[in-house]
């Protein structure tokens, strides 16, 4: 798609949704901040998109990184008139990442949160049930460290956070 | 109800809680580059930024209360110690890795009683960044529990040291349940909780974990207070001088 391909720059909701599509979690980079959960509104009105967003964690520092991406894509694509808010409500939880979401994360190396009917987290990489937690904390505050004992792969667990 | 909200007594308010979380996540900060092991190291940084992320959110709840048009981070960087309302106890020097995890075991409980409460509260804002902060302090303080087990039941060395964190912090805690004229007003509006229902549930909480711990709470001891009216202990400013260094220096500065 060009600018001049939208000489009115109208564009459909779809459209946006589908840009917005390539804008990924700046420290889970497989992921989309729709599969993650934290895209909650679209809205479109003529020339002006605006766009509505939850945060992960309260500090979580990728916020800041997220809305300048989601204008910087848009803008890529010819959006003149926009406004990214962060909203206070609905509160992110982890059940709102998608089935998507969720096989994304387990193919890039990260085990995703436990679902309901699950007991044990199993390694990302060989799927064993055998594993450890090493620190409640790992790389981001998303996340803790753990280690599989069947093939004794350090991981990173994506927290439960409801 | 919520239309008769006292904006004075709730900016107060949310000064206390901002500069609780503020001073905690600064102090849990210098352990960057210092912890006792690398994961550990990892894990005091991630709570640091948690509570940080609470204080910019009552911040930004104050800042949009006050008269006077300011930000979030004037109200971190641009007020001096006299004008800071928290607790004593958050802004005391890090100490030892006993010392850190005891005051982080103090402050974890009484966040989780406290933002249970908050999340009930009239002014639906305040609810909402209750609500979330819950959610990560209910895993904070499951992992200062599990330290404070750890350290006092292992080895001499460290259970000498995390008693010892005990008898220098125990007396520092009464301040967190004082209350002033202008909180009795925001209890009275249904913003806050009771907080002597608050120290009940603290109080009983905390002396169970004591116990299976077997950590003996010290008898007599110097009780702090002066937090809430702006009297600070001397450590407070040399932890302003060096958080606001950059703002002060270079004004309007940003990232
Ligand atoms: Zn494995």
């Amino acid at each position: 798609m060009t600018v001049t391909d939208q000489a009115d720059n109208c564009f459909s909701k779809k459209e946006i949704l589908s840009i917005l599509s390539t804008v990924k979690d700046p420290e889970i980079p497989v992921i989309s901040i729709q599969d993650l959960g934290i895209l909650q509104n679209v809205d479109v009105s003529g020339q002006t998109v605006r766009v509505d967003i939850i945060p992960t964690y309260s500090g979580c520092p990728a916020m800041h990184t997220i809305k300048t991406d989601i204008k910087q894509a848009l803008g890529q694509h010819g959006v003149v008139d926009m406004e990214v808010r962060l909203l206070d409500q609905p509160i992110w939880t982890t059940d709102m990442i998608s089935p998507k979401g969720r096989a994304a994360m387990q193919a890039y190396g990260i085990a995703p949160p436990l679902s309901i009917n699950e007991k044990k987290i199993s390694c990302p990489q060989c799927d064993s049930t055998h594993t450890t937690c090493i620190s409640e904390f790992g790389s981001t505050a998303c996340k803790a460290l753990y280690r599989c004992e069947s093939c004794l792969e350090p991981f990173d667990y994506f927290k439960c956070h409801a | 109800m919520t239309n008769s909200i006292d904006n004075k007594a709730l900016y107060a308010y949310l000064l206390r809680l901002a500069d609780s979380s503020l001073t905690m996540g600064q102090r849990l900060a210098e352990w960057c580059g210092h912890g006792p092991y690398l994961e550990e190291d990892v894990a005091l940084t991630n709570v640091s930024l948690d509570m940080i992320g609470h204080a910019n959110i009552f911040y930004q709840m104050a800042a949009e209360l006050s008269d006077e048009a300011q930000t979030a981070d004037e109200l971190a960087f641009l007020r001096d110690a006299h004008q800071y309302r928290n607790p004593i106890i958050t802004e005391l020097p890090k100490g030892d890795f006993a010392f850190t995890m005891m005051k982080q075991y103090f402050m974890d409980t009484f966040n989780f009683f406290l933002y249970e409460g908050l999340s009930q509260s009239s002014h639906e804002p305040l609810a909402l960044a209750a609500q979330k902060a819950l959610m990560e302090v209910k895993y904070h303080l499951k992992r200062s529990e599990t330290w404070l087990e750890r350290l006092s039941l292992s080895t001499e060395e460290a259970s000498k040291r995390i008693q010892k964190a005990l008898d220098d912090l125990w007396f520092y805690t009464p301040e967190l349940f004082e209350t002033d004229a202008t909180m009795n007003k925001l209890f009275q509006q249904g913003v806050i909780g009771d907080y002597g229902e608050l120290k009940k549930k603290w109080d009983s909480h905390v002396q169970a974990h004591m116990n299976h711990c077997e950590l003996n709470l010290p008898e007599t001891g110097w009780v702090a207070t002066g937090g809430l009216e702006g009297e600070h202990s001397e450590h407070l400013g040399y932890m302003l001088a060096e958080m606001q260094f950059l703002q002060r220096a270079y004004p309007n500065s940003q990232w």
